[in-house]
Protein backbone atom coordinates (compact mmCIF):
# COMPACT_ATOMS: atom_id res chain seq x y z
CA UNK A 1 0.00 0.00 0.00
CA UNK A 2 1.17 3.75 -0.79
CA UNK A 3 1.01 5.73 1.37
CA UNK A 4 -1.31 8.52 1.94
CA UNK A 5 -1.20 11.99 3.74
CA UNK A 6 -1.96 11.57 7.29
CA UNK A 7 -5.02 13.88 8.23
CA UNK A 8 -2.65 16.77 9.85
CA UNK A 9 -0.86 17.16 6.85
CA UNK A 10 -4.39 17.23 4.88
CA UNK A 11 -4.86 20.38 7.89
CA UNK A 12 -1.55 21.69 6.81
CA UNK A 13 -2.28 21.95 2.98
CA UNK A 14 -5.78 23.77 3.56
CA UNK A 15 -3.82 26.26 6.03
CA UNK A 16 -1.58 27.41 2.87
CA UNK A 17 -4.75 28.60 1.02
CA UNK A 18 -5.90 31.13 4.42
CA UNK A 19 -4.41 34.65 3.79
CA UNK A 20 -3.57 37.67 5.83
CA UNK A 21 -6.39 39.19 7.95
CA UNK A 22 -9.18 36.58 6.49
CA UNK A 23 -11.77 35.63 8.71
CA UNK A 24 -12.05 32.12 8.70
CA UNK A 25 -14.68 29.59 10.29
CA UNK A 26 -13.16 25.64 11.03
CA UNK A 27 -15.63 22.46 10.81
CA UNK A 28 -15.74 19.72 12.95
CA UNK A 29 -13.13 16.65 12.29
CA UNK A 30 -9.82 17.13 10.19
CA UNK A 31 -10.81 20.88 9.72
CA UNK A 32 -10.69 21.72 13.55
CA UNK A 33 -6.50 20.58 13.01
CA UNK A 34 -5.83 23.60 10.52
CA UNK A 35 -5.46 26.21 13.12
CA UNK A 36 -2.33 24.17 14.82
CA UNK A 37 -0.63 25.16 11.16
CA UNK A 38 -1.18 28.56 10.28
CA UNK A 39 1.69 30.20 8.37
CA UNK A 40 4.21 32.64 10.08
CA UNK A 41 3.24 35.67 9.65
CA UNK A 42 -0.28 35.44 9.16
CA UNK A 43 -2.86 36.36 11.10
CA UNK A 44 -6.14 34.72 11.29
CA UNK A 45 -9.17 36.00 12.62
CA UNK A 46 -11.28 33.03 13.99
CA UNK A 47 -14.98 33.00 13.80
CA UNK A 48 -16.95 30.29 15.85
CA UNK A 49 -20.97 29.82 15.55
CA UNK A 50 -21.33 29.86 19.33
CA UNK A 51 -20.24 33.32 19.07
CA UNK A 52 -16.77 34.29 19.21
CA UNK A 53 -13.99 36.47 17.06
CA UNK A 54 -10.48 36.69 17.50
CA UNK A 55 -9.34 33.70 19.92
CA UNK A 56 -6.66 31.67 19.84
CA UNK A 57 -5.61 28.16 19.62
CA UNK A 58 -7.25 24.88 21.13
CA UNK A 59 -5.72 24.48 24.37
CA UNK A 60 -3.30 21.69 24.99
CA UNK A 61 -3.60 18.92 27.48
CA UNK A 62 -0.91 21.03 29.73
CA UNK A 63 -2.53 24.04 29.77
CA UNK A 64 -5.67 22.48 30.84
CA UNK A 65 -5.75 23.34 34.44
CA UNK A 66 -4.64 26.67 33.76
CA UNK A 67 -7.07 27.84 30.29
CA UNK A 68 -9.60 25.31 30.38
CA UNK A 69 -13.35 27.36 31.27
CA UNK A 70 -16.23 26.20 29.73
CA UNK A 71 -17.22 29.71 29.11
CA UNK A 72 -14.45 30.11 26.18
CA UNK A 73 -15.35 27.37 23.69
CA UNK A 74 -15.09 26.64 19.62
CA UNK A 75 -17.73 24.73 17.89
CA UNK A 76 -16.90 21.76 18.60
CA UNK A 77 -16.75 22.72 22.08
CA UNK A 78 -12.94 22.43 22.71
CA UNK A 79 -11.62 25.05 25.24
CA UNK A 80 -9.74 27.86 23.06
CA UNK A 81 -7.50 30.76 24.27
CA UNK A 82 -8.67 33.72 25.08
CA UNK A 83 -6.24 36.52 23.33
CA UNK A 84 -6.39 40.36 23.57
CA UNK A 85 -9.08 41.88 21.18
CA UNK A 86 -11.77 39.03 21.33
CA UNK A 87 -15.08 39.32 21.01
CA UNK A 88 -18.39 37.98 22.10
CA UNK A 89 -21.69 38.26 20.37
CA UNK A 90 -25.02 36.13 20.42
CA UNK A 91 -26.01 33.58 17.92
CA UNK A 92 -28.08 36.07 15.68
CA UNK A 93 -25.00 37.74 15.72
CA UNK A 94 -23.11 35.12 14.83
CA UNK A 95 -25.10 33.79 11.92
CA UNK A 96 -25.70 37.45 10.45
CA UNK A 97 -21.60 37.42 10.06
CA UNK A 98 -22.38 34.16 8.30
CA UNK A 99 -25.13 35.08 6.12
CA UNK A 100 -24.41 38.22 5.64
CA UNK A 101 -20.76 36.95 3.74
CA UNK A 102 -18.61 38.17 6.36
CA UNK A 103 -16.89 34.86 6.84
CA UNK A 104 -14.12 34.35 3.72
CA UNK A 105 -13.03 31.08 4.22
CA UNK A 106 -14.80 28.19 5.75
CA UNK A 107 -13.49 24.73 5.93
CA UNK A 108 -15.16 21.70 6.29
CA UNK A 109 -15.23 18.00 6.71
CA UNK A 110 -16.85 15.75 3.57
CA UNK A 111 -19.04 12.88 3.51
CA UNK A 112 -19.36 13.36 -0.20
CA UNK A 113 -18.82 16.25 -2.66
CA UNK A 114 -19.88 15.81 -6.23
CA UNK A 115 -18.58 16.83 -9.67
CA UNK A 116 -20.02 20.48 -9.28
CA UNK A 117 -19.68 20.90 -5.57
CA UNK A 118 -22.87 19.75 -3.82
CA UNK A 119 -21.57 19.16 -0.16
CA UNK A 120 -22.94 16.50 1.68
CA UNK A 121 -21.61 16.50 5.16
CA UNK A 122 -24.40 16.19 7.88
CA UNK A 123 -26.34 12.95 7.77
CA UNK A 124 -24.28 10.08 9.82
CA UNK A 125 -23.85 7.36 7.34
CA UNK A 126 -25.97 3.82 8.50
CA UNK A 127 -27.98 5.69 10.84
CA UNK A 128 -30.45 7.46 8.93
CA UNK A 129 -30.14 10.89 11.40
CA UNK A 130 -27.78 13.83 11.24
CA UNK A 131 -27.04 17.06 12.54
CA UNK A 132 -27.57 19.98 10.68
CA UNK A 133 -25.72 22.34 13.02
CA UNK A 134 -23.89 25.17 12.26
CA UNK A 135 -22.57 23.83 8.59
CA UNK A 136 -25.25 24.30 6.51
CA UNK A 137 -25.55 27.95 6.86
CA UNK A 138 -21.42 28.25 6.53
CA UNK A 139 -21.08 26.36 3.33
CA UNK A 140 -24.50 28.09 1.60
CA UNK A 141 -23.07 31.62 2.93
CA UNK A 142 -19.26 31.33 3.20
CA UNK A 143 -16.88 33.25 0.71
CA UNK A 144 -15.04 30.06 0.07
CA UNK A 145 -15.99 26.62 0.66
CA UNK A 146 -12.99 24.15 1.58
CA UNK A 147 -13.80 20.47 2.03
CA UNK A 148 -11.40 18.74 3.72
CA UNK A 149 -11.17 14.70 3.88
CA UNK A 150 -9.68 11.21 3.13
CA UNK A 151 -9.89 10.64 -0.94
CA UNK A 152 -11.93 7.69 -0.43
CA UNK A 153 -14.26 5.78 2.51
CA UNK A 154 -13.24 3.00 5.01
CA UNK A 155 -14.75 0.81 2.89
CA UNK A 156 -12.53 2.58 -0.41
CA UNK A 157 -15.64 4.17 -2.18
CA UNK A 158 -14.69 6.98 -4.04
CA UNK A 159 -15.78 10.54 -1.56
CA UNK A 160 -15.94 12.43 -4.80
CA UNK A 161 -18.76 11.40 -6.98
CA UNK A 162 -21.00 12.40 -9.87
CA UNK A 163 -23.97 12.74 -7.65
CA UNK A 164 -24.41 13.13 -4.05
CA UNK A 165 -26.59 9.86 -2.54
CA UNK A 166 -26.71 11.15 0.73
CA UNK A 167 -28.44 14.15 1.60
CA UNK A 168 -27.21 17.92 0.81
CA UNK A 169 -25.88 20.50 3.00
CA UNK A 170 -25.60 23.22 0.20
CA UNK A 171 -25.81 22.12 -3.40
CA UNK A 172 -22.94 23.83 -5.47
CA UNK A 173 -21.05 25.40 -2.59
CA UNK A 174 -17.45 23.46 -2.37
CA UNK A 175 -14.49 25.91 -4.57
CA UNK A 176 -11.69 23.81 -3.29
CA UNK A 177 -11.43 19.86 -2.40
CA UNK A 178 -8.13 18.77 -0.31
CA UNK A 179 -7.47 15.18 0.20
CA UNK A 180 -4.91 12.88 1.50
CA UNK A 181 -4.55 12.03 -2.35
CA UNK A 182 -5.25 15.32 -4.32
CA UNK A 183 -6.24 18.94 -4.23
CA UNK A 184 -8.49 19.65 -6.83
CA UNK A 185 -10.71 22.59 -7.59
CA UNK A 186 -13.98 22.87 -8.62
CA UNK A 187 -14.67 24.73 -11.64
CA UNK A 188 -17.16 25.82 -14.05
CA UNK A 189 -16.02 23.13 -16.83
CA UNK A 190 -15.72 20.17 -14.06
CA UNK A 191 -13.12 19.26 -11.27
CA UNK A 192 -9.44 20.75 -11.82
CA UNK A 193 -6.44 17.91 -10.60
CA UNK A 194 -4.37 20.87 -9.29
CA UNK A 195 -1.65 18.71 -7.21
CA UNK A 196 -1.17 15.25 -6.24
CA UNK A 197 0.43 13.08 -3.14
CA UNK A 198 4.20 12.60 -3.56
CA UNK A 199 4.42 8.68 -4.78
CA UNK A 200 0.90 9.00 -6.58
CA UNK A 201 0.44 9.24 -10.48
CA UNK A 202 -2.57 10.81 -11.82
CA UNK A 203 -4.32 7.53 -13.46
CA UNK A 204 -4.42 6.26 -9.47
CA UNK A 205 -6.19 9.72 -8.37
CA UNK A 206 -8.62 8.96 -11.29
CA UNK A 207 -9.19 5.58 -10.54
CA UNK A 208 -10.16 6.66 -7.03
CA UNK A 209 -12.55 9.45 -8.19
CA UNK A 210 -15.81 8.99 -10.09
CA UNK A 211 -15.71 11.98 -12.10
CA UNK A 212 -13.32 12.45 -14.98
CA UNK A 213 -10.96 15.12 -13.85
CA UNK A 214 -9.13 17.64 -16.02
CA UNK A 215 -5.45 17.59 -15.35
CA UNK A 216 -4.57 21.10 -14.69
CA UNK A 217 -1.30 22.50 -16.92
CA UNK A 218 0.59 23.54 -13.73
CA UNK A 219 0.11 19.92 -12.03
CA UNK A 220 2.34 19.75 -9.50
CA UNK A 221 3.15 17.59 -6.20
CA UNK A 222 1.32 19.02 -2.97
CA UNK A 223 4.23 20.91 -0.76
CA UNK A 224 3.22 21.63 2.82
CA UNK B 1 -36.75 48.93 44.37
CA UNK B 2 -39.92 47.41 43.43
CA UNK B 3 -38.33 45.33 41.08
CA UNK B 4 -37.14 43.02 42.34
CA UNK B 5 -37.26 39.64 39.91
CA UNK B 6 -35.29 37.56 42.54
CA UNK B 7 -36.77 34.12 43.31
CA UNK B 8 -34.95 32.10 46.41
CA UNK B 9 -35.22 28.56 44.44
CA UNK B 10 -35.05 27.34 42.07
CA UNK B 11 -38.57 25.18 42.39
CA UNK B 12 -40.26 28.25 43.05
CA UNK B 13 -39.37 30.01 39.04
CA UNK B 14 -40.53 27.19 37.78
CA UNK B 15 -43.59 26.07 39.85
CA UNK B 16 -45.78 27.23 37.42
CA UNK B 17 -44.71 25.97 33.94
CA UNK B 18 -47.84 24.01 32.99
CA UNK B 19 -48.23 20.94 30.90
CA UNK B 20 -47.67 21.34 27.19
CA UNK B 21 -45.92 24.59 27.84
CA UNK B 22 -43.22 25.89 25.02
CA UNK B 23 -39.95 26.33 26.42
CA UNK B 24 -36.87 27.74 25.14
CA UNK B 25 -33.36 27.05 26.42
CA UNK B 26 -29.98 28.49 26.07
CA UNK B 27 -27.59 25.65 25.09
CA UNK B 28 -24.25 25.06 23.05
CA UNK B 29 -21.57 22.44 22.85
CA UNK B 30 -21.08 22.17 26.21
CA UNK B 31 -22.22 23.05 30.11
CA UNK B 32 -21.33 26.63 29.59
CA UNK B 33 -24.26 28.78 29.04
CA UNK B 34 -26.48 25.89 29.96
CA UNK B 35 -28.98 26.25 32.27
CA UNK B 36 -28.56 23.38 34.35
CA UNK B 37 -30.69 24.24 37.91
CA UNK B 38 -33.72 24.97 35.96
CA UNK B 39 -33.42 21.56 33.90
CA UNK B 40 -33.10 19.80 37.42
CA UNK B 41 -35.79 22.07 38.74
CA UNK B 42 -38.02 20.86 36.02
CA UNK B 43 -37.78 17.52 36.02
CA UNK B 44 -38.75 17.21 39.72
CA UNK B 45 -41.78 19.46 38.75
CA UNK B 46 -42.53 17.09 36.42
CA UNK B 47 -43.97 18.97 33.60
CA UNK B 48 -45.04 17.22 30.71
CA UNK B 49 -45.82 17.44 26.93
CA UNK B 50 -43.20 19.93 26.81
CA UNK B 51 -41.99 21.77 23.37
CA UNK B 52 -38.20 22.04 23.65
CA UNK B 53 -36.73 24.54 21.53
CA UNK B 54 -32.78 24.40 22.09
CA UNK B 55 -29.44 24.37 19.83
CA UNK B 56 -29.19 20.39 20.53
CA UNK B 57 -31.74 17.75 22.50
CA UNK B 58 -29.17 17.31 25.26
CA UNK B 59 -26.66 14.93 26.03
CA UNK B 60 -24.56 14.91 22.73
CA UNK B 61 -21.43 13.93 24.22
CA UNK B 62 -18.86 16.78 22.40
CA UNK B 63 -17.70 17.74 25.83
CA UNK B 64 -18.27 16.82 29.01
CA UNK B 65 -21.26 14.33 29.80
CA UNK B 66 -23.64 16.01 31.90
CA UNK B 67 -27.61 15.79 33.25
CA UNK B 68 -28.32 18.72 30.51
CA UNK B 69 -31.83 18.52 29.43
CA UNK B 70 -31.06 15.13 28.27
CA UNK B 71 -32.83 14.54 31.42
CA UNK B 72 -36.08 15.95 30.19
CA UNK B 73 -36.39 13.68 27.53
CA UNK B 74 -35.21 10.32 29.24
CA UNK B 75 -37.84 11.62 32.23
CA UNK B 76 -40.56 11.37 28.92
CA UNK B 77 -41.48 15.13 29.66
CA UNK B 78 -41.27 16.16 25.68
CA UNK B 79 -43.48 15.98 22.88
CA UNK B 80 -41.19 17.77 20.41
CA UNK B 81 -37.99 19.52 19.64
CA UNK B 82 -36.71 22.08 17.77
CA UNK B 83 -33.58 21.62 17.37
CA UNK B 84 -29.95 21.68 15.35
CA UNK B 85 -27.99 19.15 16.64
CA UNK B 86 -30.40 16.27 18.28
CA UNK B 87 -27.72 13.63 17.74
CA UNK B 88 -25.09 12.34 19.96
CA UNK B 89 -21.53 12.57 17.48
CA UNK B 90 -20.85 9.25 18.78
CA UNK B 91 -23.43 6.21 17.61
CA UNK B 92 -22.26 3.66 20.63
CA UNK B 93 -23.64 6.74 22.94
CA UNK B 94 -26.53 8.14 21.36
CA UNK B 95 -28.69 10.70 22.87
CA UNK B 96 -31.69 10.38 24.91
CA UNK B 97 -33.75 11.72 22.55
CA UNK B 98 -32.36 9.68 19.52
CA UNK B 99 -34.60 6.55 20.48
CA UNK B 100 -37.38 8.61 21.01
CA UNK B 101 -37.18 9.87 17.48
CA UNK B 102 -36.59 7.67 15.75
CA UNK B 103 -39.62 5.74 17.65
CA UNK B 104 -41.78 8.94 16.97
CA UNK B 105 -42.61 9.30 21.00
CA UNK B 106 -40.71 12.46 20.34
CA UNK B 107 -41.50 14.81 17.01
CA UNK B 108 -38.04 16.53 15.65
CA UNK B 109 -37.95 19.77 13.47
CA UNK B 110 -34.20 19.71 12.44
CA UNK B 111 -33.53 23.81 11.69
CA UNK B 112 -29.89 24.77 10.70
CA UNK B 113 -28.58 26.72 13.57
CA UNK B 114 -28.52 29.92 11.36
CA UNK B 115 -32.57 29.92 10.77
CA UNK B 116 -32.96 28.45 14.30
CA UNK B 117 -31.21 32.30 15.77
CA UNK B 118 -32.71 34.14 13.16
CA UNK B 119 -36.19 32.57 13.83
CA UNK B 120 -35.57 33.35 17.86
CA UNK B 121 -34.86 36.51 16.84
CA UNK B 122 -37.24 37.65 14.81
CA UNK B 123 -40.04 36.33 17.05
CA UNK B 124 -38.12 38.65 19.66
CA UNK B 125 -38.43 41.49 17.39
CA UNK B 126 -42.06 40.99 15.86
CA UNK B 127 -41.05 39.82 12.99
CA UNK B 128 -43.27 37.07 11.83
CA UNK B 129 -41.59 35.31 9.11
CA UNK B 130 -38.16 36.16 7.05
CA UNK B 131 -36.61 34.74 4.02
CA UNK B 132 -32.93 33.09 3.77
CA UNK B 133 -30.95 31.40 1.63
CA UNK B 134 -29.41 28.69 4.04
CA UNK B 135 -31.09 25.26 3.05
CA UNK B 136 -32.76 25.40 -0.61
CA UNK B 137 -31.79 22.25 -2.63
CA UNK B 138 -31.79 20.52 0.37
CA UNK B 139 -34.41 18.29 2.97
CA UNK B 140 -34.74 21.60 4.99
CA UNK B 141 -36.47 23.03 1.83
CA UNK B 142 -39.65 20.62 1.70
CA UNK B 143 -42.79 22.18 1.33
CA UNK B 144 -41.51 25.74 1.92
CA UNK B 145 -41.70 28.82 0.00
CA UNK B 146 -39.15 29.48 -1.94
CA UNK B 147 -38.51 32.94 -3.73
CA UNK B 148 -35.94 34.37 -5.36
CA UNK B 149 -33.91 37.22 -4.12
CA UNK B 150 -30.85 39.39 -5.78
CA UNK B 151 -30.28 35.69 -8.13
CA UNK B 152 -30.76 33.89 -4.93
CA UNK B 153 -33.56 31.17 -4.05
CA UNK B 154 -34.86 31.87 -0.65
CA UNK B 155 -36.73 29.74 1.40
CA UNK B 156 -40.05 31.00 3.86
CA UNK B 157 -39.41 30.52 7.75
CA UNK B 158 -41.33 31.47 10.25
CA UNK B 159 -40.50 32.92 13.62
CA UNK B 160 -40.21 31.62 17.15
CA UNK B 161 -41.51 32.44 20.27
CA UNK B 162 -42.42 30.50 23.85
CA UNK B 163 -44.20 30.47 27.12
CA UNK B 164 -40.36 30.54 28.80
CA UNK B 165 -36.87 30.84 28.13
CA UNK B 166 -34.55 29.49 30.25
CA UNK B 167 -31.49 31.43 30.27
CA UNK B 168 -27.93 31.16 31.29
CA UNK B 169 -26.04 34.50 32.50
CA UNK B 170 -23.61 35.66 34.24
CA UNK B 171 -24.48 38.54 36.71
CA UNK B 172 -27.73 40.04 36.82
CA UNK B 173 -28.68 43.59 38.70
CA UNK B 174 -31.97 43.18 41.18
CA UNK B 175 -33.68 44.62 37.72
CA UNK B 176 -33.16 41.59 35.14
CA UNK B 177 -30.31 43.23 33.45
CA UNK B 178 -28.10 40.60 32.27
CA UNK B 179 -24.15 40.07 31.35
CA UNK B 180 -22.87 36.94 29.94
CA UNK B 181 -19.23 35.59 30.20
CA UNK B 182 -16.85 34.49 27.08
CA UNK B 183 -19.36 31.91 24.80
CA UNK B 184 -21.20 31.98 27.46
CA UNK B 185 -23.49 34.34 25.42
CA UNK B 186 -24.85 31.92 22.39
CA UNK B 187 -28.33 31.47 22.28
CA UNK B 188 -29.05 33.18 25.40
CA UNK B 189 -29.89 36.50 25.01
CA UNK B 190 -32.44 36.34 21.68
CA UNK B 191 -34.15 33.45 24.12
CA UNK B 192 -34.37 35.69 26.43
CA UNK B 193 -36.32 37.97 24.35
CA UNK B 194 -38.47 35.64 22.83
CA UNK B 195 -40.57 34.39 25.58
CA UNK B 196 -43.48 35.37 27.66
CA UNK B 197 -41.36 34.22 30.90
CA UNK B 198 -37.55 34.58 30.94
CA UNK B 199 -36.17 32.70 34.03
CA UNK B 200 -32.50 33.62 34.36
CA UNK B 201 -30.02 31.55 36.26
CA UNK B 202 -26.92 33.60 37.23
CA UNK B 203 -23.70 33.48 38.82
CA UNK B 204 -23.78 36.25 41.07
CA UNK B 205 -26.83 39.07 41.70
CA UNK B 206 -25.43 42.63 42.13
CA UNK B 207 -27.46 46.05 43.54
CA UNK B 208 -28.82 48.15 40.61
CA UNK B 209 -26.04 50.34 39.14
CA UNK B 210 -23.12 47.41 39.89
CA UNK B 211 -23.74 46.59 36.26
CA UNK B 212 -21.77 48.95 33.86
CA UNK B 213 -24.86 50.39 31.84
CA UNK B 214 -22.79 50.11 28.45
CA UNK B 215 -21.89 46.72 28.80
CA UNK B 216 -25.40 45.48 29.56
CA UNK B 217 -26.14 42.40 27.04
CA UNK B 218 -29.88 41.82 27.41
CA UNK B 219 -32.27 44.78 29.73
CA UNK B 220 -33.95 43.50 32.64
CA UNK B 221 -37.39 44.47 30.94
CA UNK B 222 -36.93 40.70 29.17
CA UNK B 223 -36.17 39.30 31.78
CA UNK B 224 -39.08 38.07 34.80
CA UNK B 225 -37.20 36.05 37.21
CA UNK B 226 -33.21 35.73 38.29
CA UNK B 227 -32.55 32.90 40.57
CA UNK B 228 -28.56 32.77 42.05
CA UNK B 229 -27.03 29.55 41.40
CA UNK B 230 -25.63 28.58 44.77
CA UNK B 231 -23.30 25.25 44.04
CA UNK B 232 -20.22 24.73 42.31
CA UNK B 233 -20.65 22.26 39.60
CA UNK B 234 -16.74 21.44 39.28
CA UNK B 235 -16.89 22.01 35.32
CA UNK B 236 -13.44 24.29 34.37
CA UNK B 237 -13.84 28.07 35.11
CA UNK B 238 -11.58 30.75 36.35
CA UNK B 239 -14.20 33.31 37.43
CA UNK B 240 -11.35 35.13 39.47
CA UNK B 241 -8.24 34.91 36.89
CA UNK B 242 -9.85 35.17 33.27
CA UNK B 243 -8.15 38.18 31.26
CA UNK B 244 -11.56 39.18 30.46
CA UNK B 245 -12.87 39.44 34.15
CA UNK B 246 -10.43 41.21 35.61
CA UNK B 247 -11.35 44.21 33.20
CA UNK B 248 -14.70 44.12 34.76
CA UNK B 249 -16.04 46.37 38.47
Amino acid sequence: MKERLPREAIAMRAAKELFNGAIVNLGIGIPTLVSSFIPEGIDIVFHTQNGALGFGPVITAEEFEEKADIDLVNASGQYVTPLPGMCFFHHADSFLMIRGGYIDITILGVLQVSEKGDLANWMFPGRGVGNIGGGMDLAFNAKKVIGLTEHVSKNGKPKIVNQCTIPLTAPECVDLIITDLAVIKVAREGLVLKEVAPGWTVEEVQSLTEPRLTIASDLKEIEL
Amino acid sequence: MALNKIVSTFEEAVADVPDGAVIMIGNFAGPGGTPYFLIQALKRQGAKHLTIIANTAGGTGLTLDYEDHKILFENNQVKKVIATFPFSASPSKPTPAEGQILAGEVELELVPQGTLAERIRCGAAGIPAFYTPTGYGTVVAKGKDTRWFNDRPCLLEYALTADYAFVRAYKADKMGNLIYRGTQRQFNPIMAMAAKITIAEVDEIVEVGDLEPECIITPGIFVNRIVKVKEDLGFPRHLERTFWVRRQR
